[in-house]
């Protein structure tokens, strides 16, 4: 009961902050209201047992990404910028357009009732059985062994983008 | 135990809101924060999968998916302050040097 509590709690501020996101006005505010969305969704990660996503997520983006946009905001802060138009010509066209993309994979969701064995995707998932080790535990070692050479492809990408950061600070390029 | 579909609709709202954004907001930055919105509702199937049948290979794929978030936006953001250096401006329909 508890976890389904949880779960509608969490998901609620996610969708809330993230339609928040995409309307304010001021990019300090959606930067905020992201924030919101991603502790939101670190919580729905506790509810699917999976605790060193959960960390990692507020590590890593609230802690990381997030703090390198709000310091870029600071930086290019335009005062100008919140008196402009803040929506495309092109908003209603895509507004439509993505209405339509939700409403169909919604079908595709509410279709996968009728198919598959005994609703499948609508009845309780398969609870984990509790492992003398822990969730870290597991994914490490499934990182360091089967995942291993993805591991160090990640670690180049992220070399990459770290000159590239750097390459686009520059005075002149 | 709450079904791995209401997982499903609620990772959907999140990829459909990011959708809107990065097609109808003019401020770069909130489109790249569009950008994170998607990228987050893709993990959330990724470990809701995960837990569905019960294989972590889910939550590896959700790792390599923020490893992802993470360089696109030092990039991203890199791209955002040497092009507001250059045009003085933040608009993403002014930025319109290749357009024909």
């Amino acid at each position: 009961m508890t976890n389904e509590i949880l779960f509608y709690f969490f998901a609620g501020l996610a969708v809330l902050g993230g339609v928040l996101v995409v309307t304010m006005r001021n990019a300090v505010h959606s930067a905020v209201f992201l924030i919101t969305t991603l502790l939101a969704t670190a919580g729905l990660y506790l509810t699917l047992n999976a605790e060193f996503l959960f960390v990692v997520q507020i590590i890593l983006y609230v802690g990381g990404i997030m703090v390198l946009f709000v310091f870029v905001i600071m930086l290019v802060n335009l005062d100008v910028a919140l008196h402009q138009v803040q929506f495309n010509r092109q908003t209603w066209v895509a507004g439509l357009l993505s209405f339509a993309l939700l409403a169909e994979l919604l079908a595709a969701v509410a279709l996968a009732r009728s198919y598959g064995e005994e609703n499948w995707l609508f009845a309780a998932p398969h609870v984990p059985t509790v492992t003398a080790e822990g969730n870290t535990e597991q994914i490490g070692r499934l990182l360091f062994q089967n995942y291993v050479i993805p591991f160090e492809i990640a670690s180049i990408l992220l070399l990459v983008a770290l000159v590239g950061a750097v390459v686009m600070g520059k005075k002149r390029i | 135990m709450i079904p791995t579909s209401h997982y499903l609709v609620v990772s959907l709202l999140l990829f459909t809101t990011g959708v809107i954004g990065v097609l109808t907001r003019r401020n770069v930055i909130i489109v790249l924060m569009s950008i994170e919105l998607i990228l987050n509702a893709v993990n959330i199937n990724l470990v809701a999968f995960s837990q569905h049948l019960a294989s972590l290979d889910g939550q590896i794929f959700a790792i390599f998916v923020i490893t992802d978030a993470a360089a696109e936006a030092a990039v991203g953001l890199g791209i955002i302050i040497a092009f507001f250096r250059n045009r003085q401006t933040l608009l993403a329909d002014e930025m319109d040097l290749l357009r024909w």
